[in-house]
This record gives C-alpha cells, sequence and structure tokens, in this order.
C-alpha cells in the first residue's frame, strides 16, 4: 500500500503521524473514537466495513439550545419524565457499521435503553432515561463518535408524524379479494354441469360479491373521487372510463346474480382494480432519504444564544427572537435573523444566500442578512428583523412556493383519455342502437359489455410502470426524481437555465493564476511557510494549491485581521495580501479575488482565484445547444464573463448580478412566452427559480446534504450526463405510445366480443389479466433496454 | 356434500386471519422499512464473537 489511509474514517494519514495500537489516524479526533470505541468492546465496528467512521467536529457550545426545556419539548416523540424518546436524522449513516453501532449505543452509555435505525430515512430512534442522560448529552455522545445528527428548525413542532399507509391497505384487500373469487368462479369457467356444483352456485356467487363489496367501496375510492374532480372541472381523466367501468361491472354483476342469470364479472372487477393500485403503488416508490421539499427551515437552526441584559448567555428558540436582542453567534453557526454587528470579526459566508462563495468581511456596525454563516470566530449582533420578516425568509411568502406545479400540467395519459373516452361512448351507443333494432333483449347486453372491456386498464398502467421504472434506473444513476411527472416534463423543456457558482462550477475546487515577477525558490518556500500559519479561508485554499515546498519555523509571523498576513525568515520580510496592504496602488480592475504578494517592500505579483468548472461542460452545452435554448443565470459579479464565453457555445445567454427574485421573474417571463423551462441550481438563492420552472433540477456534491425544494436532485458526479438523462425521458414518453397501441389492439380484439354480444366472463377474466400483463412486461423490458444505454 | 358448507367456513375464516395478520403488520410499522431489518438480522453472529472473547478475557483473570 503506497498511501496510508486513516484506520478510523480512511482520510489520508501519511503525515499525521498519529499512531495509536498499532493503527494509523489521520488526526486525534480520529483516534479518539477508536479509543472509545476500543474500550468499550465496540471494534467490531470496524470489522463490518473498511474505515466506517467520521472525524469528530468541535461541538463546543452548539447545543447549548438542547437546554432548554421549550425546546426539547417540541423534538421529543414520547416524554413521560423519565423514559423519553427521540428520533434524530444523522447524514452520516451509511453502512451496515453505521446501524451496528447506532443499535449499540446502551454499551457506551447504560441510560439508552433501546436505539433502532432506519437505514433509508438515515435516522435513529433512541429511548433514554432522561434522569440521567439529558438530551444534549446524547447529542453530544453522538457527535463523539462523528455521527452528529442534524436538528434544524424543520424538526421543530412537528411533533407525531402521519404515515399514509392507505395504499397498501387497499393493495392488500384488492388482491385477498382478487385470489380468493378467482378460486370461486373455478367452476363456472369450465362450465361443469355436475350437480352438485349446481346447488351450490348461488352460495359461491354471493360469497364472490361479498369478496367485492370492499374491493369497489374502499380500494378503488381514488378513482370515483378522481373522476368526479375532473369530471366538476370539465377534464376527461383516465379515471373516468376506469370510475365508469369499475362501477358498469359491479351493477351488471350484481343485477346477473340476483336475477340468476350468470356469475357475473366479479373476477375481472377485483383483478382490475389490484392491478391499476399494482401500478400506483409501484409508481408511488420513491426515495425515502432524500426530501424534495426543502425550504430555509432545514437549515436554520432552532436556537440561537441570546445574551441577556444582565451580561448572562441564554439559549431561545429562534422564532423568540425580538427586534432589538443581542445574539451571539459561534464560528460556522448561521445568522438566523437580519442584524448589525456590534463586536466581534465578522466573516460572512452567504453562499446559501446569493450563491457566491467569497466570504465577507464586516466590520462592526455593518447590516448581516439572514442566511449568511459566520465563519471567523464569535460574533455578538443586534436583532432588526424577526425572522419571517427576514430578507431571506420573505423569498417563501412569493407564490410560488404554495402552487403544486403538478395540477398545472395535463400528463400524458389524461390527453389521450378525452379522445379514448369519447369514441368508447360512441361505440356503445352505435352498437346498441344496431342490436335495439335487431334483437332488443341483447342490447343492455351489449351496452355494459362495451363499457367492461373497454376499461383502459392496460391504457393506465402504461404509464405508471414505465415512468417507475425510468424512477428506479435514474435513480441507481444517481439522478433523483420527486415523481414520475417530472419524466413527462423533462422530455418537454426547451430551455435549460443554469446557475453559475456551485452549479456549473465545482464549490470545492478553485484554480489559481499567478501573474507578476518570478518568485525565488527561498521566497516560494518562505511563502508557503507563512500561508500555513494563517487560518483565513484564502490563505487555507493558497496553502493547498500551491507546490509542495520545505517548510521553515520564521523568526516573526504576524496575522492583521481583514487586511493580510507578514513575516520575517532570515532577513527576508514578506507580506501577503489585499493590494493596498502589501503597497500595491495600481487600481485593480479584476473583478476576481486575488491575493497580492510583496517581498522586502518590493512588489512581486498576485495570485488570481478562478473557479473551476465542473469536467465536461463544454461538451455537454455543445450537446444540448442543438435542441435548446441556453441561459446562464448568476448572483455573481461578471468577473467570470470572458472566460465563460471562451468555454461555451456563442449563442448561451450570460447574465449576472441576478438577485433571487430576478431569477424567479426571468423565468415567469419566458414562460408566459410559451418556453418550457429547465432550471439547475443549487443553493437556497435558486429555490424560487427552481419553484416557478417547470422542473428544477438541485445539483449536489454530497446529496444526503441539503439541497433546496426542487422536482429533481443530481449528484454533480454525473452533471457531464444531464443530456443522456432528458434522452431516457424522451425515450420513456416514445415507449408509453407504444404501449398505448399495444393496449388499444387488445382493446379492439375485446370489443370485437362485446359489440357481437358474446362477451363471457371466462374471456373478460382472460382478456383483461393478459392484457394488463403483456403491458407490464412490454414497459419494463423497453425501459430497461434504455436504460442499458446509460453508461 | 353439505360438508362443502365446513370447507368453505374453514377456508374463508383461514384466509380472513391471514388478512388480518397482514394488516396489523402494516399498521406495526413492518412495512415501513424494509431494508434495516434485513442487515441487523445479521449481525448477531458479531455479537456473539464479542461476547466470547469477553469471556476469554474474564478466564485468564481468574
Amino acid at each position: 500500500m503506497s498511501k496510508e489511509t486513516c484506520f478510523h474514517c480512511g482520510l489520508d494519514a501519511t503525515t499525521s503521524k498519529i499512531n495509536f495500537d498499532d493503527k494509523l489516524f489521520c488526526c486525534n479526533g480520529c483516534k479518539t473514537v477508536y479509543e472509545i470505541f476500543s474500550v468499550n468492546d465496540l471494534t467490531c465496528y470496524y470489522d463490518l466495513q473498511t474505515a466506517p467512521g467520521a472525524t469528530p467536529k468541535d461541538i463546543e457550545g452548539k447545543y447549548n439550545f438542547l437546554e432548554n426545556s421549550k425546546i426539547i419539548e417540541q423534538l421529543l416523540e414520547f416524554n413521560d419524565g423519565n423514559t423519553q424518546i427521540i428520533t434524530l436524522y444523522i447524514p452520516h449513516i451509511h453502512c451496515s457499521s453505521c446501524i451496528w453501532i447506532l443499535e449499540n449505543l446502551n454499551k457506551l452509555n447504560p441510560s439508552i435503553s433501546a436505539s433502532i435505525v432506519n437505514f433509508g430515512k438515515k435516522t435513529v430512534r433512541v429511548t433514554f432515561n432522561a434522569e440521567t442522560l439529558s438530551l444534549k448529552n446524547l447529542v453530544t455522545l453522538l457527535s463523539s463518535i462523528g455521527y452528529e445528527p442534524f436538528i434544524s428548525l424543520d424538526d421543530y413542532s412537528v411533533g407525531k408524524k402521519h404515515i399514509d399507509r392507505s395504499l397498501i391497505y387497499k393493495l392488500g384487500i384488492a388482491g385477498f379479494a382478487f385470489g380468493n373469487v378467482m378460486f370461486l368462479s373455478f367452476p363456472e369457467y369450465f362450465e361443469v354441469g355436475e350437480f352438485w356444483l349446481e346447488q351450490f352456485k348461488p352460495l359461491f356467487r354471493w360469497l364472490m360479491f361479498a369478496f367485492s363489496v370492499p374491493v369497489v367501496f374502499y380500494s378503488s375510492q381514488d378513482y370515483f373521487i378522481s373522476a368526479f374532480k375532473g369530471l366538476r372541472s370539465k377534464i376527461l381523466n383516465i379515471d373516468v372510463p376506469i370510475a365508469l367501468g369499475v362501477s358498469v361491472l359491479f351493477i351488471r354483476s350484481t343485477f346477473e346474480i340476483i336475477t340468476d342469470k350468470g356469475s357475473g364479472f366479479f373476477d375481472s372487477l377485483t383483478g382490475l382494480i389490484f392491478f391499476l393500485l399494482l401500478g400506483k403503488f409501484f409508481q408511488q416508490k420513491t426515495y425515502s432519504f432524500l426530501s424534495f421539499e426543502r425550504d430555509y427551515k432545514s437549515y436554520f437552526p432552532i436556537g440561537i444564544t441570546k445574551i441577556t441584559s444582565e451580561d448572562k448567555e441564554e439559549s431561545i428558540q429562534v422564532y423568540d427572537i425580538e427586534k432589538g436582542d443581542r445574539l451571539l453567534i459561534r464560528n460556522e453557526e448561521l445568522i438566523p435573523v437580519d442584524c448589525i454587528l456590534i463586536k466581534g470579526n465578522a466573516r460572512i459566508d452567504y453562499s446559501f444566500v446569493t450563491g457566491e462563495s467569497k466570504t465577507v468581511s464586516k466590520q462592526s456596525g455593518d447590516k448581516l442578512f439572514a442566511g449568511g454563516k459566520q465563519v471567523n470566530g464569535t460574533i455578538e449582533v443586534d436583532v432588526l428583523k424577526s425572522v419571517e420578516q427576514s430578507y431571506l425568509t420573505q423569498l417563501w411568502s412569493n407564490d410560488v412556493f404554495k402552487k403544486d406545479k403538478s395540477l398545472a400540467f395535463t400528463n400524458i395519459t389524461n390527453q389521450i383519455s378525452k379522445r379514448f373516452t369519447i369514441s368508447i361512448l360512441a361505440i356503445a351507443i352505435l352498437a346498441t342502437t344496431f342490436w335495439l333494432i335487431t334483437d332488443a333483449s341483447k342490447a343492455m347486453n351489449v351496452f355494459t359489455s362495451v363499457l367492461i372491456i373497454a376499461c383502459p386498464c392496460a391504457l393506465a398502467l402504461a404509464a405508471p410502470f414505465t415512468f417507475g421504472n425510468v424512477l428506479h434506473i435514474l435513480g441507481k444513476k444517481k439522478f433523483y426524481l420527486k415523481n414520475a411527472s417530472v419524466i413527462e416534463q423533462l422530455a418537454k423543456a426547451n430551455t435549460i437555465i443554469f446557475d453559475k457558482t456551485g452549479t456549473i462550477t465545482a464549490n470545492k475546487e478553485t484554480t489559481i493564476d499567478y501573474e507578476g515577477l518570478q518568485l525565488s525558490k527561498e521566497e516560494e518556500a518562505l511563502l508557503k511557510s507563512t500561508l500555513r500559519g494563517s487560518n483565513h479561508p484564502l490563505s487555507r485554499s493558497l496553502y493547498n494549491l500551491l507546490n509542495e515546498q520545505d517548510i521553515v519555523t520564521l523568526d516573526a509571523f504576524e496575522e492583521h485581521l481583514g487586511k493580510g498576513i507578514e513575516a520575517t525568515y532570515n532577513q527576508n520580510h514578506i507580506k501577503v495580501g489585499s493590494a493596498p496592504f502589501v503597497g500595491y496602488t495600481t487600481e485593480s480592475t479584476l473583478l476576481n479575488t486575488a491575493v497580492h504578494v510583496s517581498t522586502n517592500k518590493q512588489y512581486k505579483g498576485k495570485f488570481t482565484f478562478y473557479n473551476a468548472y465542473r469536467k465536461g461542460l463544454s461538451s455537454l452545452f455543445n450537446e444540448l445547444k442543438k435542441d435548446y435554448d441556453l441561459v446562464i443565470l448568476s448572483g455573481d459579479n461578471e468577473g467570470e464573463k470572458d472566460n465563460l464565453t471562451k468555454l461555451l457555445p456563442t449563442k448561451t445567454k450570460l447574465l449576472f448580478h441576478q438577485k433571487p427574485e430576478d431569477k424567479l421573474e426571468y423565468i415567469r417571463y419566458h414562460q408566459t412566452e410559451g418556453a418550457n423551462i429547465l432550471m439547475i441550481g443549487d443553493g437556497l438563492n435558486d429555490a424560487g427559480a427552481l419553484a416557478q420552472s417547470n422542473v428544477g433540477i438541485a445539483i449536489s456534491e454530497n446529496v444526503n446534504v441539503f439541497s433546496p425544494a426542487c422536482d429533481a436532485i443530481l449528484d454533480a458526479s454525473k452533471f457531464n450526463q444531464l443530456f443522456n438523462y432528458i434522452k431516457v425521458s424522451k425515450a420513456a414518453i416514445k415507449i408509453i405510445k407504444w404501449s398505448f397501441l399495444l393496449s388499444f389492439m387488445y382493446n379492439c380484439i375485446g370489443l370485437y366480443f362485446a359489440v357481437t354480444g358474446q362477451l363471457l366472463p371466462v374471456v373478460a377474466a382472460i382478456l383483461m389479466p393478459l392484457s394488463s400483463i403483456s403491458i407490464v412486461v412490454f414497459t419494463t423490458l423497453a425501459t430497461n433496454m434504455v436504460g442499458r444505454k446509460l453508461e | 356434500m353439505s360438508v362443502i358448507y365446513v370447507l368453505l367456513a374453514v377456508s374463508v375464516t383461514v384466509a380472513i386471519v391471514f388478512f388480518i395478520a397482514f394488516i396489523l403488520a402494516v399498521k406495526n410499522g413492518q412495512y415501513d422499512d424494509s431494508y434495516t431489518p434485513s442487515i441487523r438480522m445479521l449481525f448477531e453472529d458479531e455479537l456473539v464473537k464479542e461476547k466470547s472473547k469477553k469471556i476469554d478475557t474474564n478466564q485468564l483473570k481468574d
């Protein structure tokens, strides 16, 4: 093994030289976790999976709000004073080791009586004794072993979540009835005229009737409701012919057994509803570990530290913050409200709000906006506005967040169902008139037969099974869609809008460019050694990007906050920092972030930071430009304009300085002009645009971390595959159209029997499941073939 | 042949018993998480291994 990795977390540990128990660790944090586990006989953790852990983060003071009993009360699932139960969301849960260690928490602390992991949702449900272990200590314990839970404002006041299981119940009932009715109709299928069986016929038939009643009145409820809603708003959706077919089936079958004319179609009826619900169930399976509905609440903390008039620190709930309060914001904490900086050095990361990745320095007296993250020590602020009234949170009062996108859009099945319903009714009426003239006794029989056989079971199944399978295939390729209607919308899009920072650029990667006099070997070593001592984010990234140098021990080192750093070694003096600090007076016209360097009072040059664009960006845009209008909407300045024009096809529109509302308005305007917009963004600042667009895709470096409310989440590593994914969605639409054709063929065969008045229950019982199953098989095979083409 | 009434009653009862069992299972949340239990059941071995180790060390002390 050439590279040595940390035994706990698997990061590079070549340089750390931390050895413990014959094992190598990258940092003391990881070593401590290992110690905790080995003392408690829990080293099995490392047997199940190599290097499963995460480095514990410093959480000093971060969870002080968990001392506030009002907040605790809202988070707990169950509380009787002693025993408390809480479900915590832990993003790090990713392997079997995680499940094992979290379910053995009681070995670490006996106050924990049970802990149950839900791997899909990445949650752990902990039952603990509150007298000996407070919630805060529980969270601290989890953090200390690298499983820091994520508690946000979203968890507040959620209480007991209601899980909707009605579809499983309905499916269960339909399946149960289908099976039993099938058994009971067997004697009828074969027309065995045996004496005893004739005797029991009425009993068998009434039993079938009894089994069908809950299916019609409970399991198929949704179809009746949806058909009724559709008719009320004058839309002939696919549920109208289904509801019609189901009611005709039930009424005719009941009539037949009452009058002792036949056995009815209860087998087809229950089978039909069973298959329909199966399709629904298949399509409904989604990604429980992802959330597509996040707003600012998922990012905001629950509690914050308030400094009372007696200079004491007190944890309060974020909603309780009032204008004029003095708050303490710790390092890495999010500012929840608009406020004024009073004390401390603020360096705010506004990437949530603006998408701009560079941090900004603020002096006391400056205004800070909600949504910024403090990244440089502790600050004190005075509150200007409450949470709901702050600049960022106001975006969510925009109407787009209240609309349900899927309602505004007629899906492919409903488009076809209108014509379908009308032609079926026409055929039924025509056939009935014909029979009324020739043989009136058969007329009613023919009318109901047409409606029964035409019940669009196969038609209604084509879309759910195709989309369900495509959803599954794309999910495997790290493109997670919220629901099936997104696939249709994706296929329809004609304009693609990209956000810049974090979307077409990679967040973590930057490249540098040096301009100026060549630095000598000593100067380079001195520069690197100087940067090593600084904690400023720019110094850190420059340090990581520079070539390896021998690190020298500096004779003198001083950091000037907000300006730069200076250091001396062997009579050589170096200054690194902003232009005025190093004595560079020429006005800089470049908008990019730059770090200037001077040695011995002589100006040397500057390092300019550039965003690194995602791999395959250029080729993706060139593929897309044939079929789509391409736009880049950036909240950033124009610093990258020249770079982008070089990289991207010429017809790409570039717009800079776009505020969140501007992006939203831009999309709304183009939609009124008939554009179907696919928006690709990443930060909270894109949330409005993602909601307004026809399809909003959030791009994410790590899908388990948070992304704004959207229709789909795309793993950043698959960004260059976007065009192929769109092609898959188009292929899915084609597959559905083919299966429509197939189901029409079945309908024609069935209609032949129905119109000629010879539809026997056994024909219906064969034809209906056969058409459904062949549609399912066809769509599954076809989508898998399309999916195989993806790499 | 009237035995068929008994047979029917029995078969329907058995079917309904299983149906109720299914409904109860759904109600108790058995279908909410279909992945974790499949992993959890494999852990028993690890725990046993660990315990036996513990016993060994205790025996050495004795």
